[in-house]
């Protein structure tokens, strides 16, 4: 058979090959994903994701730290001063805008997800003795994320405020967070 | 370097052997390798990084045999090892200062190579390879710091994970993919102990390409010029291979004082503290080879900026081949190029202190500078010299770089 008459003619043998090999192709990806998704968060990490926390010893300026989904979540009881000087930034530049009323339910109540936005660290500024960075909140010692008290960004590389979890107040003492 | 046989089969088994399965010919003839002759001591790392790699592969073996992945339990088999295994203080020290060693000769390695100009053609893919390998055994001593489930373990898993939730968009879903759930936990230990394991399988067979490679294309030196005469070269063995092990001698006595006398020198105390989730250590720092590139990873402000330049910053090695437009190899006859060689060692050694620092105040903007000078090395410096730098005449030959130019002239 010459090399032209190879070119030219599509047989049917090419058909079959080429598709044949694309369907290989996918079936073969297609093979690849549940070897990735096992690695994904499995149906008893999923199972964890509320629990009910009872507020009621949480004194005015104090803070508690609650274990949900492997992460710590904050939770403070602000004072007034703290709420006046949140809403007094609302309209201050910041990395990401957000006013202190989007972000809190009761405005005493102040609960957000104590991860830093930069690389995961926990701020510091639950404590009394801790460093609460330049705006009286939260200060991640790792790389020197400084938030404030309705837990914005206000200074260093994290991009975000402190995430705010999904809860609802079930009573006035008992929030259910997840 | 392909070379004519040196093997002959003497006894009837060998030759029966060889007819079948030659590999006693396959070993000799690699053993016989032409080697140039002036190569120094710096020539040695590359047989010490393999001694390490032994020494990992067998005393990680040994440590798996004890060791538990679990939240609860990696923390207390760890100590179970040092405490109550036989033996297993030594050979938990061995395999932690391993790391480390495995790392300092690396370093001497890559800068050995980067000195001799030992990634100029035709040694760009033994370059190449050399790089992966680097990040290979990069990726290794990150997962094994996890499994022993301190505070720095667990934390230096955070920071590291999260590197990757700086990708826009799929950021956040690959986090928790690599997690197996919302945090570091159960399932990331787990899972890293697997991949700690699987680890030195990989670099091995990429070690086992930069060796192949390596013999394609033969040793630089460091004159850097190839070689011509036969004189030039002896045979890898037992000429280099017991210059190398002498080497690896004098090395590992350094290696194993460190291993009986001082086994935590180079670790992090808040390592013996338990990991707790709720708590992040006052300053967190990576393992002390990791340094340079967690201060480059902080003097940029930005998140996903400061995670490129930091991947990039390792990446920048890889393209040295092309980004070096000097013809001559060897710094020794470039005297404008070797300053800045220097420079870059300088710049690499305080990249480490600040990595390791506060990032505050004075240490940000010094850590700013010299992440300035490591990318200005590669992409203004290099290509640059190449053009305008006067080098130094080159030797005739190896043996002329030896024996100087009467000592030629007298033989002839």
């Amino acid at each position: 058979m010459s090399a032209k008459h190879e070119e030219d003619v599509v047989s049917r043998r090419d058909f079959l090959f080429l598709g044949a090999g694309a369907w290989a192709a996918v079936g073969g990806a297609a093979a690849i994903w549940p070897f990735v998704d096992q690695m994904n968060p499995d149906a008893s990490t999923k199972a964890l994701a509320s629990i009910e926390v009872d507020i009621t010893p949480v004194q005015v300026g104090q803070a508690i730290t609650v274990l949900w989904r492997g992460k710590p979540v904050f939770i403070r009881h602000r004072t007034a001063e703290e709420i006046a000087a949140a809403e007094k930034d609302d309209e201050t530049a910041m990395p990401d805008p957000q006013k202190d009323g989007d972000r809190v339910q009761k405005k005493e109540w102040l609960i957000l997800v104590g991860v830093c936005t930069h690389l995961g660290c926990v701020p510091g500024g639950q404590k009394a003795s801790d460093i609460r960075g330049d705006f009286g909140g939260w200060f991640c010692p790792c790389h020197g994320s400084h938030y404030d008290n309705s837990g914005r960004i206000r200074k260093g590389p994290a991009p975000l405020n402190l995430a705010v979890p999904s809860y609802k107040f079930l009573t006035d003492t008992v929030v259910q967070i997840g | 370097m392909a070379h004519e046989s040196v093997y002959t089969p003497n006894s009837g088994i060998e030759k029966w052997l060889d007819e079948r399965l030659p590999i006693i010919r396959l070993g000799v003839d690699f053993m016989a390798m032409p080697t140039p002759r002036n190569l120094n001591y710096w020539w040695t790392f590359g047989g010490i990084l393999f001694f390490f790699l032994m020494v990992q592969i067998i005393t990680g073996i040994i440590l798996a045999m004890h060791y538990i992945p679990h939240e609860s339990m990696a923390f207390d088999s760890v100590e179970h090892i040092v405490r109550d295994v036989n033996w297993g203080d030594m050979l938990q020290n061995m395999h932690s200062n391993g790391a480390s060693f495995f790392f300092i000769a690396v370093y001497i390695h890559i800068l050995r190579g980067m000195y001799y100009g030992s990634y100029k053609a035709p040694r760009e893919m033994l370059w190449i390879l050399g790089v992966i390998i680097y990040v290979l055994m990069m990726a290794s001593g990150f997962l094994g710091y996890v499994l022993p489930w301190g505070q720095m373990s667990l934390w230096g898993a955070t920071v590291i994970t999260n590197l990757f939730s700086a990708i826009p968009f799929v950021g956040g879903a690959i986090t928790e993919l690599l997690w197996g759930g919302y945090a570091v936990g159960q399932p990331t230990l787990n899972r890293f102990f697997s991949l700690h394991y699987l680890m030195p399988l990989i670099l091995f067979a990429f070690v086992g390409l930069h060796i192949w490679a390596l013999h394609v294309v033969g040793s630089n030196n460091p004159d850097g010029i190839e070689i011509k005469l036969k004189e030039d070269s002896l045979p890898f063995h037992s000429y280099f291979s017991m210059k190398d092990a002498f080497a690896m001698v004098l090395f590992a006595m350094i290696y194993v004082y460190f291993v009986f006398f001082m086994p935590d020198y180079m670790g992090h105390p808040d390592n013996y503290v338990r990991a707790n989730p709720m708590v992040t250590p006052p300053h967190i720092v990576p393992e002390w080879y990791f340094l340079p590139f967690y201060a480059i990873l902080r003097a940029i402000p930005d998140k996903l900026f400061g995670v490129i330049f930091m991947f990039a910053a390792i990446a920048i090695v890889a393209f040295l081949p092309w980004l070096d437009t000097s013809r001559v190899r060897s710094m020794r006859y470039r005297p404008t190029a070797k300053l800045f060689f220097w420079g870059f060692v300088a710049t690499g050694l305080l990249l480490g202190y600040l990595g390791a620092k506060p990032a505050e105040g004075g240490y940000v903007i010094a850590s700013r500078i010299l992440t300035a000078y490591w990318f200005l090395y590669f992409i203004v410096a290099l290509p640059l010299l190449g053009w305008t730098q006067k080098t130094k005449t080159l030797p005739g030959s190896i043996t002329e770089a030896v024996l100087g130019k009467d000592a030629m002239k007298n033989n002839k």
